[in-house]
């Protein structure tokens, strides 16, 4: 079998799968992120909690009322959704205006509140969810075990990225947003409901952050804590694809997954820092990230 | 404590010394903090059902001890060493705590058990694995009482490859931790005959296992050795039964599993793996009445920590009563020179180093046909006698222990 | 008070205001400082320090924030290298004077300080937060990676050893008496630094940094060395904390540490002097005293609440607060 780097080729095309696994999820959350920075200039920290919050919602849905995987995947971002859309209309919006930074600090109290209260509620043990039938079990590509799961993952994280940005970039609600967000004056003269644009699209970007813990729930651990530790680096993700750019954080996304699942193989330990290191070499050279445009 | 203040209770101490007067309960209160992970990683498997665990023990003893009241007090640890510090510092040297149950994260421990050395209180370990803490971090002033690497280590690996699990490939943590669990392995597998193929260290925490579980199979080891803990375990187990590793022909073995972690995977995920636990509470009709009250009063069934921290406060107050003193060496003593038969332990005896031996399981998870109940998770398939599972004194690297 | 008639009058009426309010502002010094002088005796000296200690990695963590408007994520890595390279000197080199030990964990937080700030002062805003965050989390790496540092079990026995070869710091009362005069000392360093020429280019640079520009500045070097002795301080809180307590651990390193800082600076009132003091003794209350009562399992999301409030409610903080209503009441 021919090595690269003392790897075998057949290990390295599974990691570099894997790795674009990962990029997908990864895409998702930051997408989300990117949403409501670009669109908001908020700073939402508290993106981890909602995360976790589509994941344990996923799961307590079904334990108390036996909502099903795929109810839950529609069901599971609209409650998250709807929850975003409560804290932007009596938290966020009374900080319009300040510095980003405001917003940063208050959704990093709104994270700590959601998980420790579920902490205190649920433990931290995990709750456990089974996967759905029909994606038991896998088919054997040559070089790796594909779980059917996985594959699932690439395709729905992809699609909902793609839907996004072809919203918000291609068409006329996509482009009114834009316009609302930045002119709100202006938007308001022609009739649109500013506001109201605003508590949506926050509760559409944690809605993705939700969507992506229902993809979660089957494969991950779910636990209250599990979105703080993924969080920070979800927020590097967006930061090298340059904050607020949509199309940025969905590449850049796939992009790191695939740098940590390649880490990951040659350099194990270090899988957890790569992706700030790539972060303050990029910023070094592109102060405004990727795909930012320069402030 | 103010100047005055250790004076007059060092005047009052050499006192007592010179009347010899060492059997006394000091403030005619013995008073217990209970400090541990109320709000973190680690809540679970102590936390605050071990507080519900000690407050059992001293109902069995009516509240009283010679006619002396016991009292807890508690706090979340923050798993942080020095807000533990402060805790703890101000229990001793303020209120009177005589002994500190509980303590899970090996920095809040021996930062404790410094404290506690100092101001010779004693402390009673019950959550943390590191065994450092009976080993270089050792004091006179404290009991390392449920578990540690070494058995781990040592009753897992050893049944593995005994069982014919020959190559190993390591999923290690990469801390500390991880690090001296993967040694200890490594001395136990190569022991038997067995080698270690391959290890990986994984950051922590890490949520995605697959890029190391698909090099683990890569490797074609018989055995996959989980050098991890908590939602790094949990988290391994699951994409390994995602990944089909068991089918595979694989085998997996986990180093530190708790039985709550087991459950949240659940015997349908964690079938088949084997670990080694201190204790488990379906073992007999002892642990069963007693995993019963502590059901009752928690909703949940009991942890080998859980257990263990029942089970140390009865022995200490066993040995208050039998000393007349909270002293801690006085009762340090009484305790190491009583042997151990509760429910718990058969046989237990706490070591000079403070190492309390005890006879260790080895268990496999149960198979979904074979689990009668969401908490009937494991099934016992032997038992590693004290003897043979911990650290041998000859090792040890413990002031206390004369090499 | 009389219009005054000429510029000569005005003058000395502001002369006077001016006098009036430094000995209103040495007063409360005054009482403050006896406060501090007299606290070992009534509270517990250990705690005391501990507030100091953070009380101290507030102001520094202030320099920047409040009077530099640079939000940094990353000052936990400055308050870590500062404690684990004193208890590594003090441990390993037995009789070790501790000054010294502290002096040494202080250059390693200034060199690494200085390193962070090379690397991110030319971000703006939320890179430069997301930039500093990126560094911390690779010290952070190297911290849990290292031997030297005990991993997660932490490094545990420092010796406190003499101050000066001569006054021995095990005694919590001298030790504390020693935390308090390294602590006023870098507390007034920081009012210097604040009302002097630099420190006003520094809040120039805060309100509009393209103007100070303009005007000549070289604001990168302003910031950076606004950094680097605010990484400084941060490093000397760093290693007293691990002398007071003769432990260092990884949660000095966490990023939570660097959102703690943040969270003390916040509730205090950035941009005054007092504020971050103040913030830092309500946290670290809160956490201690939470922690051991009747809502020891919610500090997390009691202190979310407190980020919450303040934000919304009362962005200047409680000395901002108060500095408001006194101007507001009281002339």
């Amino acid at each position: 079998m021919s090595m690269i780097f003392g790897v075998p080729l057949a290990v390295l095309f599974g990691q570099l799968l894997i790795g674009i696994i990962n990029g997908a999820f990864y895409a998702l959350l930051s997408l989300g992120l990117a949403v409501i920075f670009g669109l908001l200039k908020i700073i939402n920290f508290a993106h981890g909690a909602m995360y976790m919050l589509g994941a344990m919602v996923t799961v307590l849905m079904f334990d108390a009322l036996g909502v099903n995987y795929w109810v839950a995947l529609f069901l599971a971002p609209l409650l998250v959704g709807t929850f975003g859309v409560l804290i932007e209309y009596f938290l966020l919006r009374r900080i319009a205006g300040q510095d980003h930074i405001y917003s940063l600090l208050l959704t990093f109290g709104v994270a700590l509140i959601i998980q420790g209260v579920l902490i205190n509620w649920f433990g931290v043990s995990g709750l456990r969810y089974t996967m759905p039938d029909m994606f038991k079990g896998g088919v054997n590509l040559g070089f790796m075990f594909m779980p059917y799961y996985r594959a699932w993952v690439i395709v729905a994280a992809l699609l909902v990225c793609f839907g996004t940005w072809f919203v918000i970039e291609k068409t006329k609600l996509g482009s009114y947003l834009r316009a609302g967000t930045e002119d709100s004056e202006l938007m308001q003269g022609f009739g649109i409901n500013v506001p109201l644009l605003i508590s949506l699209t926050y509760g559409f970007g944690v809605a993705l952050a939700a969507f992506a813990g229902v993809l979660a729930a089957p494969i991950y651990s779910v636990t209250p804590v599990m979105g703080s530790s993924t969080l920070i680096v979800v927020f590097a993700v967006v930061v090298i694809g340059g904050m607020g750019s949509i199309g940025g954080a969905i590449i850049t996304g796939i992009l790191m997954g695939v740098i940590e699942g390649l880490t990951k193989t040659f350099y194990p330990p270090a899988s957890s820092a790569v992706i700030f290191l790539v972060m303050v070499l990029v910023l070094m050279f592109r102060p405004s990230g990727l795909f930012g445009k320069e402030a | 404590m103010t100047m005055m203040k250790k004076l007059l209770t060092s005047a009052i101490a050499s006192a007592m010394m010179a009347g010899g007067a060492q059997a006394a309960i000091s403030n005619d209160t013995v008073k217990i903090g209970y400090l541990a992970d109320m709000s973190g990683t680690y809540r679970d498997l102590a936390g605050p059902n071990g507080q519900k665990a000690l407050e059992m023990a001293i109902a069995d003893f009516g509240g009283n001890v010679n006619g002396k009241k016991i009292e807890v007090v508690s706090a979340d640890d923050r798993n942080s060493p020095d807000t533990s510090s402060s805790t703890v510092r101000r229990w001793v040297e303020n209120e009177n705590v005589d002994m500190v149950a509980g303590m899970v994260a090996s920095s809040v421990s021996i930062a404790v058990s410094k404290i506690l050395e100092e101001n010779d209180r004693l402390g009673i370990i019950s959550g943390s694995a590191a065994s450092s803490i009976t080993n270089e971090h050792c004091t006179p002033n404290h009991i390392h009482y449920v578990y540690d690497t070494y058995p781990l280590a040592n009753g897992t690996a050893s049944a593995v490859v005994k069982e014919g699990g020959k190559t190993w490939y390591m999923l290690t943590a990469d801390y500390a931790f991880g690090h001296s669990l993967e040694s200890d392995v490594k001395n136990v597998v190569e022991a038997n005959g067995g080698e270690i193929i391959g290890a990986v260290r994984h950051p922590f925490p890490t949520q995605d296992f697959s890029s190391f579980i698909l090099q683990a199979q890569a490797s074609g080891a018989d055995v996959i050795g989980l050098a991890n803990a908590g939602a790094d375990t949990t988290n391994a187990i699951t994409t390994a039964s995602e990944f089909g590793v068991t089918q595979s022909g694989q085998t997996l073995a986990a180093l530190l599993l708790f039985l709550t972690d087991v459950h949240a995977l659940g015997a349908q995920t964690a079938q088949g793996i084997q670990l080694t636990t201190g204790w488990y509470w379906d073992m007999n009709e002892e642990t069963r009445e007693w995993s019963d009250r502590f059901m009752k009063e928690t909703g949940v069934r009991p942890t080998m920590v859980h257990a263990g921290i029942y089970s140390s406060a009865t022995q200490y107050l066993n040995a208050v009563a039998a000393t007349g003193s909270d002293d801690a060496q006085t009762v340090r003593k009484q305790m190491m020179d009583t042997p151990i038969n509760d429910m718990f332990a058969k046989n237990g005896k706490i070591r000079v180093d403070g190492r309390m031996v005890h006879d260790m399981y080895l268990a496999e998870v149960k198979t979904p046909a074979e689990s009668k109940n969401e908490w009937d998770l494991y099934k016992i398939l032997r038992t590693i006698p004290a003897d043979e599972a911990y650290r041998p004194l000859s090792e040890s690297k413990c002031k206390l222990v004369n090499n | 008070m009389n219009q005054p008639q000429n510029t000569a009058d005005i003058h000395k009426v502001i002369v006077e205001q001016q006098a009036a309010q430094d000995r209103k502002k040495l007063i409360l010094n005054g009482v403050l400082l006896l406060f501090l002088l007299a606290a070992p005796f009534v509270f517990y000296p250990v705690f005391l320090m501990k507030i100091l200690c953070f009380a101290l990695f507030a102001v520094a963590f202030n320099l920047l924030f409040g009077f530099t408007g640079l939000l940094s994520f990353g000052h936990a890595a400055f308050l870590a290298s500062g404690g684990y390279t004193t208890g590594y000197l003090l441990s390993n080199f037995s009789g070790l004077p501790t000054e010294l030990g502290i002096l040494a964990g202080t250059l390693a937080a200034t060199i690494l300080g200085l390193g962070f700030a090379l690397l991110s002062i030319r971000r703006q805003g939320i890179y430069f937060a997301m930039v500093t965050l990126a560094l911390a989390q690779l010290v952070f790496f190297f911290f849990v990676q290292s031997e030297f540092t005990g991993g997660e079990d932490g490094m545990h026995g420092i010796p406190r050893g003499q101050l000066f070869g001569l006054i021995n710091l095990e005694d919590n009362m001298n030790m504390y008496y020693f935390v308090l005069a390294v602590f006023i000392a870098c507390y007034v360093l920081v009012q210097r630094i604040v009302s002097s020429p630099y420190g006003q280019v520094l809040k120039a640079i805060k309100q509009n940094e393209p103007r100070a520009v303009s005007l000549g500045y070289n604001v990168d070097r302003y910031k950076v060395l606004a950094f680097v002795i605010s990484a400084a301080l941060a490093g000397v809180a760093g290693s007293m904390k691990s002398v007071v307590f003769q432990l260092a651990s990884l949660n000095d390193a966490h990023w939570h540490m660097s959102g703690e800082v943040i969270l003390m600076t916040l509730v205090g009132g950035m941009g005054t002097l007092l504020g971050p003091v103040v913030g830092a003794t309500f946290v670290v209350n809160i956490e201690y005293h939470l922690s051991q009562g009747p809502l020891r399992d919610w500090v997390d999301p009691i202190l979310g609440g407190v980020f919450v409030i303040t934000v919304l409610a009362f962005r200047s903080g409680i000395v901002g607060e108060i500095q408001k209503f006194v101007r507001k009441n009281m002339g």
